[in-house]
């Protein structure tokens, strides 16, 4: 099994905690179909980019550049994160530096251990390059959604919306939202304040697809030609409705486009229903 | 924020998505720092066909670094070692700790704090 990225670093007062969702993430791409798949998808090209939206504590970007060896067949990743919350943003850059760091520490240690052994026997050919490069982690954006990256400039997508459903979707965060740590901020007002910001972790507003609705929107804009899209869905969401949607985008509009949807890995299966699942989203 | 971020971003402003002015965002006050790295030529080989040497040119350029060729290494050029060290330098290296990127567009400025450029923008422009 792939390491699990350490998170002790993060305080989760405003940033949500790794909890089944994320888990449910790092085994779906890890899990021996999804890594083949990936890893046959970007089998030739260029560094192919990374970006997790709404990236919280960092686990499961983290997971996938760190281990992209074995998920992705290639270590030469750039990832990207966004977040709302600026400690978010902070947490998860830290989270994805440590854990390749961490990955290459390991690597060094079993080559000294074991000089014939070949990390990756998928890529033979290519393993003395794959072994000699470390991914890089270029940013994390304090925006909403994927807002400032351009069309088609990224590879991978990652998201685990606020997925519950609210009567309500919180109010957009304005800069007073992020004060200076120095500042002196009553004991509630703080509270106040770290409540809201989790809120914006959790709250999908109608079916919980409010937010959800916004990213799919974007993804054909946002995802390169290659580009694929992990979303995560639960039931009240109705995923297999929003597969058949996806199947039909492009359709009628003359572009040639189609566009492809799968669930790619699921939890906690009841009386027939998944209570999560994660889809695949990519154009063929 | 790698300076290589710079070629990936764009203006948030709605109004501006559909104007070329608004990339590339350009830094101003910028504070650069320099973070080294194992040199890792066959990454930079991989990265390359995906940059906008353009935006590059006109970045590197206006924080003052050494003028980067008219058009971009392809090809045999990719293997010269001076100039694939020049770019390992500015685009994995080199990060931009403080200051503002710059929309040629609507002229927001967006903020960078420890590294994290802030896009949140005020309600009347989302």
């Amino acid at each position: 099994m792939l390491p699990t990225p350490c998170t002790a670093h993060v305080s989760f007062d405003t940033i949500y905690e790794p909890a089944e969702d994320s888990y449910l993430f790092l085994d779906t791409l890890s899990s021996a179909s999804e890594s083949a798949w990936l890893t046959q998808h970007f089998a030739s090209g260029p560094s192919p980019t990374i970006l997790e939206v709404g990236s919280g504590s960092g686990v499961v970007l983290a997971f996938v550049v760190a281990n992209s060896p074995t998920i992705l067949g290639r270590a030469d990743v750039l990832s990207l994160s966004t977040d709302l919350n600026r400690a978010a943003c902070l947490a998860t850059r830290e989270t994805v530096v440590r854990a390749i760091a961490q990955q290459q520490e390991q690597q060094q240690q079993q080559q000294q251990a074991d000089p014939e052994s070949q990390p990756n026997p998928h890529t033979s050919s290519s393993a003395q390059n794959t072994t000699s490069i470390k991914s890089q982690h270029l940013s994390s954006l304090q925006t909403n959604l994927a807002t400032p990256l351009r069309p088609g400039s990224i590879d991978l997508l990652l998201f685990n919306p606020p997925y519950v459903p609210t009567d309500t979707l919180p109010r957009a965060p304005a800069p007073e939202d992020f004060p200076e740590p120095s500042s002196t901020e009553s004991r509630s007002a703080q509270f106040e304040r770290a409540s809201y910001l989790l809120s914006l972790t959790y709250a999908g507003g109608k079916d919980g697809m409010e937010i959800t609705e916004h990213l799919l929107a974007d993804l054909p804009r946002v995802l390169s030609a290659r580009g694929v899209a992990y979303v995560l869905l639960c039931a009240q969401n109705r995923p297999r409705e929003v597969v058949e949607r996806i199947r039909g985008w492009g359709t009628g509009t003359g572009t040639g486009e189609r566009w492809c949807a799968e669930i790619a890995g699921f939890s906690g299966k009841q009386a027939g229903w998944e209570k999560l699942v994660i889809v695949r989203v990519w154009r063929e | 924020m790698k300076l290589l971020t710079a070629n990936f971003l764009a203006c948030a402003v709605k109004g501006c998505k559909a104007s070329a002015s608004s990339y590339p965002l350009h830094f101003k006050d910028a504070e650069l720092e320099l973070q080294e790295l194992d040199y890792q030529p066959v990454f930079l080989q991989n990265i390359m066909p995906r940059i906008d040497w353009e935006g590059l040119r006109m970045i590197a350029n206006e924080l003052g670094f050494p003028r980067l060729p008219d058009t971009k290494p392809e090809g045999d050029t990719l293997n010269d070692e001076t100039t694939l060290r020049d770019l390992h330098r500015l685009l994995l290296e080199t990060h931009v700790v403080e200051g503002k990127l710059c929309c040629g567009n609507c002229g927001h400025e967006y903020m960078i704090k420890e590294g994290i450029a802030n896009f949140l923008l005020p309600s009347h422009l989302v």
